[in-house]
């Protein structure tokens, strides 16, 4: 069989899906886990943000990193255009829809949307961006704070500055809700396409992958909510 | 059990052949009793239509007792109607109260066109085996039955799997239209008995490859599937069906 | 005169010696002759399978949407194989002997030898192929026993054989379509058989679809389009099964065998009403645990739970003390009629007897208590142990008698009450199951030959996969090897033009008299007149009568129904006529068997021949015979004998009490 045989098949292309939905998903792992340190503000008030700075000062200079960043544009832009392109091709095997639909007596209505779910993540993704990564990586207009003489961008003040408007924390929510969503089902679809069946794994991964979502939506949701609040910084 | 008569109103997809288009037809139908089966409501209804010169429905049936799988409603948005782990054909009456209006559809996907009414065309089904759902072993050359012991658990998972009836509510409840639950229970089948070994990889692969040419969907696990499915076929096969096809789509040269 | 051609020599070496000695088509040959095999179900499936593997050219089909769906699919119970895996004493001589004996000594001992030899092969060949037979936890193969044999010999996958053993016919006749050795064929009826020379030649068959008749040539002609129940309307077989295939052979000049021979299955679920469409079979296995009862009160009204133990009749212990429960269908059946026309019956219809099992959950309960060890077990608790093992075993069946009665089984006692099943009867085949006409074959239930008056439980669907995976790929080179000069004949010779021009006009025929009642309606009143006059018990006055009101039923249907829509698309109504036609014309043929049979034997009772007790009584001295019928013009038929001869298995009064 040829690779391309392989990666245009629909199990192919579904694999594809999941390999890289779970690699975003450890990328998720890193990102809220890099991002909570702003609650360090929390037991020391003298913090402000110092342990986050540095944290993202480290993600942003070391050249391994940098180059995974590349794997991860490369990640997203498959699971995105991939994404699509399935949800077209499974869109279009049936021309002629119910009158009445299954709705939720089949599935969860998250498992049905995430079409849906992912276009709201993508179009938060381009705020987020446009917010911190396009001046911390390409224009550089964050302001400067040092650290032991290392000279490096104040993420941290400039996350403050953009929590404080009422309609980004409310697009910040509605891409943490869509996130949360989007992973309770991929996180277990995600293993199922890469095919774990055995019974006592999957209900496992199930669970974990609630959890997981919870857990990941909740605390990025909590970031600019803190910061709005002034619960930190 | 308290038997009882209802008064119905149908709303019922007519459509002439695979050419013309299809509408909804709405039918009243009276005096049905609890104890009868979906399909003789629909006897009644079809006797009624002759008498008064009209075109009777189409609808495939056989059996009628869940096995063959050749019933194919579409219920009020279900597959099969309201009951869970069941075909139209054993749905009864009883479900339905006085008043009610059902919506009876046929089953929808490109790879099902539409033949009459609402009878589809599962061919599709059948090319799918085709391409590779089957042990080959000619008549004659078997060996004794007792000379491969299965392991219990595998015989009786593959067991499970093979009580496929191949009606194609998966493929009906499905918002992909994906044929994967029907095809990943005939993958689980063969592939854990030791019989379906030597044909193992090149089966899955060429099978999947059928399913797409007929136009069928791909799997995003939504399990409405398995809800749906008369004969309770677990979405667990078609993540094996996952692994038979990327252990063998890796390998294979 | 009939030649069943059976082999010169002992019973045990004559299929041995027609292997060694039948002739053989060289593989390059086999390419050019062409096989039409009709009906996609155990037999149909193995021999078009099996044909194919050998090379020939096939072409298979089915009135379907697809060949799995054919009514073989519906055996729940299992099939048997004297494979003696249990070492219980089982062997091809004793399964031989079941059977003819099961059958009332009115089966054909050569076939049925055959029969139980071939049976050990068919477990092996399902198993190469991946059937999923239940197994014990060491990885062998389970057993169980059924319909009353003393030995182990049933395989089985849950309530479901049928369907895998189908499945597995199905997988290995799609895999010979994918290889180009068989064309398939799905949604097409056959509806006549094209005689060359007084050779089949070829079939006329409807596309379904779009109502256009095609003519196609076949070297020979294989019907397996199973059997005949639907001629009683309500039956447990499929609402498609019909004998319109047999029956077109058959006024081609195939002999129709014992048609009057069919099976009433004691296990089914009652008639709820008018409305009723088809019955419902409950495997026999439920009566390994079960036990039957009316109320000793007539038109008692009582709910069952509220009906004293001793005022319970357990009719068939009381009768049948030896077998109990677990006599063979025929006297199960014809007991619980017996009880019915009494008064004894119960359910609404009063056309019903109780099958029970609070017993058997107590004694489960009990067992399981011993076997986890527990100490003072509460009621509750050894119901609900009793219950789980129940369930287990038949969960399935339990299940399906809940949806289609809304009763919980493990509460209240089952009602069940016969139906028609099975038909022995078919067209009458030699032993290399050829009919009368030459070319033309019968395989499974299609034929007459294996099960005499009376078939046991587990047999059909060893019978079915006997004649297609072991029989007809030897007994047809038999045949083809001198076949091998004739060139495929083209479907515009005469003979396919006039055979095509006969159907248009049956078909025309039909569409034009536009009459008043529906095609159902003559269909249930059909099977009124099959049920009481032709069903469980028949009479020469009820039989005469029969004849009488399906003449003028045929009459009335041939001026008065009413088909709508056209010829030149799909129209079911149109094929059902087609169906019913014959189906009347069959009834009427198997009132005049029935009549003439004047002896009681397995299935067929005749109240004329009943013991003092009002057990079967056979008359070997002048019925040890097939009646083979010779169509001979509208409501004509010649009679023909095939002498049964049994040298081995000489024939007893069956005694199960």
């Amino acid at each position: 069989m040829q690779w391309s045989e392989f990666f245009t098949s629909s199990v192919g292309k579904k694999f594809v899906m999941g390999l890289t939905g779970l690699f975003l998903i450890s990328f998720l792992v890193i990102h809220v886990g890099i991002n909570a340190t702003i609650f360090a503000d929390l037991v020391d008030p003298d913090e402000n943000g110092a342990m986050f700075n540095k944290a993202a000062h480290f993600m942003g200079s070391t050249v391994l990193i940098r180059i995974l960043e590349i794997g991860l544009f490369a990640g997203i832009i498959l699971h995105i255009v991939q994404g699509y392109m399935l949800e077209a091709k499974n869109r279009s095997a049936r021309s002629v829809g119910y009158a009445v639909n299954l709705g939720n007596r089949g599935s969860k209505w998250y498992s049905r949307a995430m079409g849906l779910l992912g276009t709201i993540i993508l179009l938060f993704l381009i705020i987020h961006m446009a917010h911190f990564w396009v001046k911390a990586r390409i224009t550089h207009t964050l302001a400067p704070v040092t650290y032991n003489g290392v000279e490096m961008h104040d993420m941290f003040s400039e996350m403050k500055a953009v929590f404080s408007e009422g309609w980004v924390i409310a697009v910040y929510l509605l891409g943490c809700i869509s996130l949360g969503y989007h992973l309770a089902h991929g996180f277990q679809s995600a293993f199922r396409t890469v095919g774990v069946h055995n019974n006592k794994y999957n209900s496992l991964l199930v669970n974990l992958g609630y959890g997981f979502s919870i857990l990941v939506s909740l605390l990025f949701a909590l970031m600019p909510v803190a910061m709005y609040f002034g619960w930190v910084g | 059990m308290e038997h009882y008569t209802m008064n119905l109103t149908l709303k019922v997809w007519r459509q002439k052949n695979s050419q013309e288009k299809g509408r909804f037809e709405t039918y009243q139908v009276k005096n049905i009793s609890s104890e009868m089966s979906f399909l003789e409501m629909f006897d009644v209804l079809n006797e009624e239509l002759i008498r008064e010169g009209k075109e009777p429905i189409a609808f495939d049936h056989d059996c009628r007792e869940g096995i063959c799988g050749m019933c194919s409603m579409y219920i009020n948005g279900k597959p099969h109607g309201p009951w869970h782990a069941n075909t139209t054909c054993q749905l009864h009456m009883r479900a339905y109260k006085d008043g009610d209006t059902i919506v009876v559809e046929p089953w929808r996907a490109n790879a099902f066109p539409v033949v009459k009414d609402l009878v589809v065309d599962r061919s599709s089904f059948d090319r799918i085996i085709q391409a590779g759902g089957y042990i080959s072993v000619n008549t004659g050359n078997a060996v004794d039955a007792n000379a491969i012991p299965i392991e219990k658990d595998k015989a009786d998972n593959a067991f499970a799997a093979a009580a496929c009836i191949g009606c194609g509510a998966c493929v009906a409840a499905c918002k992909n239209s994906s044929a994967m639950l029907f095809l990943s229970a005939k993958v689980s089948h063969l592939a854990l008995l030791p019989q379906g070994g030597p044909e193992r990889k090149g089966r899955v692969l060429n099978m999947v490859a059928q399913m797409d040419r007929e136009g069928f969907g791909a799997c995003t696990n939504t399990g409405a599937c398995e809800a749906v499915c008369p004969k309770e076929i677990s979405i667990t096969n078609i993540a094996r069906l996952n692994a038979e096809y990327i252990g063998a789509g890796l390998v294979v040269e | 005169m009939l030649n069943s051609k059976i082999p010169a020599g002992p019973l045990d070496q004559k299929w041995t010696e027609f292997k060694g000695h039948c002739k053989l088509v060289n593989p390059a040959n086999k390419r050019k002759l062409e096989v039409i095999v009709v009906g996609t179900g155990l037999a149909g499936a193995s021999a078009a399978a099996s044909l194919g593997e050998l090379g020939y050219k096939v072409k298979a089909f089915c009135f379907q949407d697809s060949p799995r769906r054919a009514h073989s699919i519906a055996a729940q119970g299992g099939i048997n194989a004297a494979k003696n895996y249990q070492n219980d004493g089982d062997s091809v001589f004793r399964l031989f002997y079941d059977t003819i004996k099961g059958g009332d000594y009115r089966a054909r001992e050569a076939n049925v030898h055959r029969l139980a030899e071939v049976s050990v092969n068919i477990i092996d060949q399902c198993v190469a192929q991946g059937v999923p037979f239940a197994r014990e936890y060491g990885g062998l193969l389970s057993n169980r026993s059924f319909g009353g044999t003393q030995v182990q010999r049933t395989f089985y996958a849950a309530g479901q054989t049928g369907q895998q053993l189908l499945i597995g016919a199905y997988q290995a006749l799609e895999r010979q379509i994918a290889l180009g050795n068989v064309a398939m064929y799905n949604r097409h009826e056959m509806l006549d058989v094209v005689k060359i020379d007084g050779k089949a030649r070829g079939i006329i068959v409807r596309n379904l679809v779009n109502g256009k008749l095609e003519r196609h040539f076949g070297h020979a002609v294989l019907l397996c389009s199973g059997g005949y129940g639907n001629v009683f309307y309500l039956s447990t077989n499929a609402m498609g099964s019909n004998v319109t295939a047999a029956w077109k052979a058959h006024r081609k000049g195939a002999y129709f065998g014992n048609p009057c021979f069919t099976q009433i299955h004691p296990t089914c679920i009652p008639v709820s009403g008018d409305h009723q469409s088809k019955l419902t079979l409950m495997s026999e296995s439920l009566r390994n645990d079960g036990r039957i009862w009316v109320p000793k009160k007539q038109n008692d009204t009582r709910r069952p739970n509220e009906i004293p133990e001793e005022e319970r009749d357990y009719y068939l212990e009381r009768r049948y003390p030896a077998f109990g429960n677990l006599v063979p269908r025929d006297v199960a059946s014809r007991a619980a009629k017996e009880r019915c026309d009494a008064g004894y019956g119960v359910g609404s219809s009063r056309q019903a007897v109780y099958l029970d099992y609070a017993d058997a959950i107590q004694r489960y309960g009990k067992a399981e208590v011993n076997k986890r060890n527990i100490q003072g077990a509460t009621a509750d608790q050894i119901t609900q142990l009793g219950k789980d093992v129940v369930k287990e075993k038949y969960g399935n069946l339990f299940d399906m008698y809940e949806k289609i009665t809304g009763e919980n089984p493990y509460e209240v006692p089952m009602r069940i009450y016969p139906a028609v099943h099975y038909t022995m009867g078919g067209l009458w085949v030699d032993y290399e199951l050829m009919t009368s006409v030459p070319g033309l074959y019968a395989l499974g239930e299609a034929n007459f030959s294996d099960h005499g008056a009376n078939r046991l439980g587990a047999s059909a669907l060893m019978q079915g996969l006997a004649d297609g995976y072991f029989v007809i790929p030897y007994t047809i080179g038999n045949y083809l090897a001198d076949e091998i000069r004739t060139p495929a004949i083209p479907t515009d010779h005469p003979a396919f033009v006039e055979a095509e021009k006969e159907v248009a006009d049956r078909i025309n025929q039909l569409m034009s008299i536009k009459g008043s009642q529906t095609v159902e309606s003559f269909h249930k009143r059909l099977g009124k007149i099959m049920w009481d006059k032709c069903g469980m018990a028949r009479s020469e006055e009820g039989l005469k009568q029969a004849i009488e009101e399906i003449r003028q039923l045929k009459k009335e249907f041939w001026s008065d129904v009413r088909i709508p829509g056209s010829v030149t698309e799909m129209n079911p109504e149109l094929d059902k006529a087609n169906r019913v036609a014959d189906f009347i014309e069959l009834g009427e043929l198997m009132c005049i068997d029935a009549l003439n049979r004047r002896e009681s034997c397995g299935g067929h009772f005749r109240e004329e021949s009943q013991t003092e007790e009002g057990e079967a009584l056979r008359d070997d001295a002048n019925f040890s015979y097939v009646a083979a019928w010779e169509y001979a013009g509208e409501h004509n038929w010649n009679l023909h004998k095939e002498e049964l001869n049994f040298d081995v298995a000489k024939p007893t009064q069956r005694s199960y009490k």
